[in-house]
């Protein structure tokens, strides 16, 4: 990280703007891969019904990791259930990105046991954590919206899906 | 009604009853571990206890025997219960199977097996149920950490 310089594309008019065209796409159409685990995946599901609608965001859930480009962790995570979690991670095509959802997925949560993963970002590199047991809809939504202003600030997004250099991602 | 019953399997297996109480409706008999398939067996076809709701291990640390397994019967047409005890060694932490009487049974005891270490002789696949096949140790052990083996013991409060 540092000692040769990152290739891009630029930073160009032409190349920001192109930059952004992908960035937006990417973030107003995230589709999750469903991964409710626990309670957590009952306030997803509360979110992306009728009150609290996630398909106006663009948001639209997939069963198949192979057509997901996020994957919203609902839930706790036992030691038995996490080599299962990995496989589906490495399932999913580049670019994802990994929502934490509720205590237990971001830190194990009220369960400090022997079985209880404490915290997915033991093995998946997690974007947003979002707070609570269980976060409420609206609490998910900001989550998401967090990690769509994430992707908004990405840099060499279209050098990157041109296949010059990688995306440049100051968090 | 359950007195009845008590009264049956007296008859018919003396010596094998160890034990019997009766606490606000719920009668529990303690018999021996060595002829509890036939227990059973006497149980489902001539007193008509035919689900089996429960089967569990329990930890007494401290206490010789250790462990005890509680068979929890039903009998639908009768609506009737019964608890039935086996006292446990913890040298000798085996039962014989009732996955033959009941095949409910199976998966109690397989997870019997996998939390408490009490293994059942001539079960068809005694192997674990909950955590992951690799574990090592038995976690509903009243000697077991809570947080694992491989983590700094709790040092907080406990409530």
């Amino acid at each position: 990280m540092g000692v040769e310089q990152t290739k891009t594309l630029g930073n160009g008019f032409v190349t920001t703007s192109l930059d952004k065209l992908v960035n937006w796409s990417r973030a107003k159409s995230l589709w999750p891969m469903t991964f409710g685990l626990a309670c957590c995946a009952i306030e997803m599901m509360a979110a992306g019904a009728a009150r609290f609608d996630l398909d106006r965001m663009g948001v639209l859930f997939r069963a198949s990791p192979r057509q997901a480009d996020v994957i919203i962790i609902a839930g706790t995570v036992t030691k038995k259930m996490l080599p299962v979690i990995k496989t589906v991670y490495e399932q999913m095509p580049e670019p994802k990105y990994v929502i934490a959802m509720g205590a237990c997925a971001s830190s194990g949560g009220v369960f400090d046991t022997y079985s209880v993963v404490q915290g997915i970002d033991e093995e998946l590199p997690v974007d947003v954590y979002v707070p609570g047991c269980p976060p409420r809809p609206e609490g998910l939504l900001y989550g998401l919206m967090k990690l769509q202003e994430k992707i908004m600030k990405e840099r060499n997004s279209f050098g990157a899906a041109i296949g010059v250099g990688e995306v440049v991602n100051e968090a | 009604m359950s007195k009845q019953v008590v009264e049956k399997l007296k008859a018919e297996f003396g010596a094998l009853v160890l034990a019997e109480a009766e606490h606000r409706g719920e009668t529990t008999v303690t018999v021996e571990r060595t002829e509890i398939v036939k227990i059973c067996t006497f149980l489902r076809d001539a007193c008509g206890y035919n689900l089996l709701s429960d089967l569990c291990g329990v930890d007494y640390l401290g206490r010789t025997p250790r462990f005890e397994v509680v068979y929890n019967m039903y009998s639908i047409s009768a609506k009737t219960r019964l608890r039935v005890k086996v006292l446990v060694e913890e040298a000798d932490a085996s039962v014989d199977t009732v996955s033959g009487v009941w095949s409910t049974a199976n998966w109690h005891e397989r997870e019997c097996w996998d939390l408490m270490g009490i293994s059942f002789n001539n079960h068809p696949d005694l192997r674990r149920i909950l955590m992951p096949a690799d574990w090592q140790g038995h976690p509903l052990r009243k000697d077991y950490p809570v947080q694992g083996p491989d983590r700094e013991p709790y040092q907080g409060r406990l409530s």
